[in-house]
C-alpha cells in the first residue's frame, strides 16, 4: 500500500501534497491565532493577497463560465459545446474557492450570512455578495446534468433542462455585474488608489478584461487538461478562443490608454517609482504582448504560442489585480505591504485544492466529451452514457425548444 | 428637527495635555494607558507636529464612506451627527478601513472575535443632548462642542477676529461633503498630516451612480441576450425544419410556427 503511494508520487503530486500541508497548517494558525499573527495586514493595510488574489483574481479567473455559456447557447454558437463542461466546472469551483478564500479574510466568518437578512443597497460588496450567492447557485445548476447523468437521475435532468435558458441568461447578467463591480468597489477610493489605476471606467475595466482572462483560463485548463488526462486537443476552438480573447485585449488597450489620456495623467508613465516600474511591467507583459501574439495567426494555430499568450493574460491580469489590491494602495497607506507565509501558502493550498478538485471530478464525472482510442485516465464513462447525455443533458443545460 | 451637533477643533489652543483622551478612556471604559495613535483602545490621539498638537478621531462625515460600504449596515449615521457602529451587524470585511478616507477605523487584529474601534462621538450623550467627554474635559476650550451651524459661524468669526492667526479653511466643513468635526489650524493643514486633496462631495456617490444602474442593466442585458437567444434559436430551427423538408420531399409546407 505504502510502497504504491510513492511509487505514484509524481513531481506535481508531490509539490501539490506540501501546498496542501502547508495551506492546512496556516489555516490552524489563522483560526487559532487570528489574522494579526498569521497576516502581514494592518490598519493601514487592511486588504491583503485573500482579497486581492483569492477574490479579485478567482472570480475574474471563473469568467469563462458565463463567457462560454453565453457563446454556446445564447449565441448559438454549438461547436463551442465540448468545452463547455470543464469551463463550468472551472468556474463552479472558482467561486467555491472564492468562498473559502473570503472565509479566511472576514473577521467574522461565522457572520457572513449576515449580508442575506441585513441589507445595505449602497454597498458595492452587499451588491457583490448576492451576485455572487446567486451565480454559485447557477453554475451548480448548470453543472448539476454532469452529476445527474453520472446516477441516470434523467428526469431531473428534464427539470433542470425546461429552465435552462432563463437560467443561463440569468447567470450572464449576475456575472456582468460583479465582475464589473468588483471594479466599482475601487471607485469610492479615488484619493486612495493611484491615478495609473483609479479610473471612473473601472467596472467597465474588470468587466473587459475578465472575459479576456476567462478566454485565457478556457484555452489553459483545455491544455492542462489534455496533458493529465492525455486527450488531444480541441485546437479549432481554442483558436477561437483566443480570438475573442484579443478582441478583448484590443479593446481593453484602447480604453485604459484613452483613460489615461483623458484623466491627464500621462506624465505619471515617465516618472521614476513603484508605481511606474509595475504598471509598465504589469501593461507590457500582460496585457500588449498577448495582443500582439495573438493577434499573429501563426502564434493561434501553434499550441505552444497559443498557451504561452494564454499563460501571459493570466499573469497580466492577476498583475493588474494585485496592482490595484496592493502596489496602488501603498503611497496613501505610507506602508509597504509584503503578503505573510501563511497568506502565500494558505492562497497557493486553496489553489492547489481547486486543481485537486478539478482532476477527480474530471476522472470520474462526464465531464469531458468521449474521444476514440483515448488512452486511460481519461473520464470512465463509458461512450453511451456521454451520447445519453448530449441527447438529454447537454440541451439540459442547454435549450430546449426543439 | 433636530439640530447636527458638532466639535469645533481649534488647534491654536491646544496645549497637547491629553485630557481629552483620558476623558474618553474614562467615558468608552478603555484601558488607561497614554497613546499617541488610534487604537482599539485610542478612540482619539494626539500627534505633535514641532510644538503643535493636533487630535484626531473619527471624523463624523456627513455622507459617511463607510456607512455606504459596509455590506450589512453596520454604520449608520445618528440624526444629531454621531456615525455610530454596531457590531452586532459586523462580518469583519474591513471595507470600511479600507475606503475611510481619513484612516480612522480600527481593527483588534490579534482577536479570534475582532471587530471596529472607532470614535462614535459620544452618541449615547449627545442624544440626551449632553455634550462629548472630550469637550467636556479639555480645559482650554480647544475642543468644543455645539451646533455645527453655530460652531461654523465661530470659527469665521475667529478668523475675522484675529486676522493672519489662521491659515484660511474650516478642515471639515466642504471635505467628502462636510463632517461634524472642523478644525481650525494657524498652519496649513497639509504641515499637520491632514489629507488636503480631498474632494468636495460626498464619497458615495461615486459607488452609487454606478449601483443606481443596476436594474437597467438587468432589463436591458436581459432583452438583449433573450432577442440573441430567440434570433439564434430560430434561425437553428428554420435550418432544422428545411433540412426536414427537403429529406421528405414536402417542400410546399409552410414554415414551422411555434
Amino acid at each position: 500500500m505504502i510502497t504504491r503511494f510513492f511509487k505514484q508520487l509524481t513531481v506535481w503530486k508531490s509539490i501539490g501534497i506540501l501546498l496542501l500541508l502547508a495551506g492546512g497548517a496556516s489555516t490552524i494558525l489563522r483560526f487559532s491565532q487570528g489574522l494579526g499573527a498569521s497576516t502581514n495586514l494592518s490598519d493601514e493595510f487592511p486588504w491583503g493577497i485573500w482579497i486581492g488574489f483569492d477574490v479579485l483574481c478567482g472570480v475574474g479567473l471563473a469568467a469563462g463560465g458565463f463567457t462560454l455559456a453565453a457563446l454556446v447557447y445564447v449565441f448559438n454558437l454549438k461547436r463551442f459545446e465540448p468545452i463547455v463542461r470543464p469551463t463550468i466546472l472551472t468556474a463552479f469551483l472558482g467561486y467555491i474557492l472564492v468562498t473559502v478564500g473570503l472565509m479566511f479574510d472576514l473577521g467574522r466568518p461565522w457572520a457572513i450570512w449576515h449580508a442575506i437578512i441585513m441589507w445595505n443597497p449602497h454597498s458595492v460588496m452587499f451588491e457583490v455578495a448576492w451576485c455572487v450567492m446567486l451565480y454559485s447557485t447557477v453554475l451548480g445548476l448548470e453543472f448539476a446534468p454532469v452529476v445527474l447523468e453520472k446516477f441516470k437521475m434523467h428526469k431531473t435532468i428534464k427539470i433542470l433542462h425546461s429552465i435552462s435558458i432563463p437560467i443561463i441568461i440569468i447567470g450572464v447578467l449576475l456575472s456582468t455585474l460583479h465582475q464589473s463591480s468588483l471594479g466599482t468597489m475601487y471607485l469610492i477610493m479615488p484619493d486612495k488608489l493611484y491615478p495609473l489605476w483609479y479610473s471612473p471606467y473601472l467596472p467597465v475595466f474588470f468587466y473587459v478584461s475578465a472575459i479576456a482572462v476567462g478566454c485565457a483560463m478556457v484555452i489553459m485548463e483545455s491544455f492542462l487538461s489534455s496533458r493529465a488526462f492525455k486527450r488531444s486537443i480541441e485546437m479549432h476552438l481554442l483558436m477561437d478562443v483566443g480570438r475573442l480573447a484579443v478582441l478583448m485585449l484590443l479593446v481593453l488597450t484602447i480604453m485604459r490608454a484613452l483613460d489615461l489620456v483623458d484623466r491627464h495623467v500621462l506624465g505619471l508613465l515617465t516618472i521614476p517609482r513603484m508605481e511606474t516600474y509595475m504598471f509598465w511591467l504589469e501593461v507590457v507583459v500582460g496585457m500588449l504582448a498577448p495582443l500582439v501574439l495573438l493577434s499573429m495567426k501563426k502564434v493561434r494555430q501553434s499550441e505552444t504560442g497559443l498557451f504561452t499568450s494564454a499563460v501571459l493574460v493570466i499573469i497580466g491580469f492577476v498583475m493588474n489585480r494585485m496592482n490595484i489590491t496592493i502596489t496602488g494602495m501603498e503611497a496613501w497607506a505610507g506602508k509597504t505591504y509584503v503578503p505573510s507565509i501563511p497568506e502565500f501558502s494558505v492562497t497557493l493550498g486553496i489553489v492547489t485544492l481547486g486543481f485537486v478538485a478539478f482532476y477527480y471530478i474530471a476522472k470520474y464525472f462526464p465531464v469531458f466529451p468521449p474521444e476514440h482510442g483515448a488512452a486511460d485516465g481519461g473520464a470512465h464513462t463509458p461512450d453511451q452514457d456521454w451520447h445519453g447525455g448530449m441527447n438529454e443533458s447537454s440541451r439540459a443545460t442547454v435549450h430546449t425548444v426543439r | 428637527m433636530i439640530q447636527k451637533k458638532a466639535m469645533l477643533i481649534d488647534i491654536t489652543m491646544c496645549v497637547g495635555c491629553n485630557e481629552c483622551q483620558k476623558a474618553c478612556k474614562v467615558q468608552n471604559k478603555l484601558s488607561d494607558v497614554e497613546e499617541k495613535k488610534l487604537s482599539p483602545t485610542a478612540y482619539t490621539a494626539l500627534s505633535e507636529y514641532d510644538g503643535v498638537f493636533v487630535r484626531r478621531q473619527c471624523q463624523h462625515c456627513e455622507d459617511p464612506t463607510c456607512a455606504s460600504v459596509c455590506p450589512v449596515g453596520a454604520f449608520t449615521k445618528t440624526p444629531e451627527g454621531p456615525v455610530v457602529y454596531d457590531v452586532e451587524k459586523c462580518i469583519g470585511c474591513r471595507y470600511c478601513m479600507q475606503s475611510c478616507p481619513f484612516q480612522v477605523p480600527r481593527y483588534d487584529w490579534e482577536s479570534l472575535n475582532p471587530r471596529i474601534y472607532k470614535c462614535i462621538l459620544c452618541a449615547d450623550l449627545v442624544k440626551q443632548g449632553l455634550p462629548t467627554a472630550c469637550s467636556e474635559a479639555c480645559p482650554t476650550g480647544a475642543t468644543k462642542f455645539g451646533n455645527r451651524d453655530e460652531l461654523i459661524a465661530e470659527a469665521y468669526e475667529r478668523m475675522k477676529a484675529e486676522p493672519g492667526k489662521y491659515v484660511d479653511k474650516i478642515y471639515g466643513q466642504k471635505e467628502v461633503g462636510g463632517t461634524s468635526i472642523l478644525y481650525l489650524s494657524g498652519v496649513p493643514f497639509e504641515q499637520l498630516g491632514f489629507k488636503t486633496t480631498l474632494q468636495q462631495t460626498p464619497l458615495p456617490a461615486l459607488t452609487w451612480n454606478v449601483l443606481s444602474k443596476i436594474p437597467n442593466v438587468v432589463a436591458i442585458g436581459g432583452t438583449f441576450l433573450y432577442g440573441i437567444w430567440w434570433i439564434t434559436n430560430r434561425r437553428d430551427e428554420v435550418r432544422q425544419y428545411e433540412e426536414r423538408m427537403k429529406n421528405n420531399g414536402h417542400d410546399q409546407h409552410d414554415a414551422p410556427g411555434h
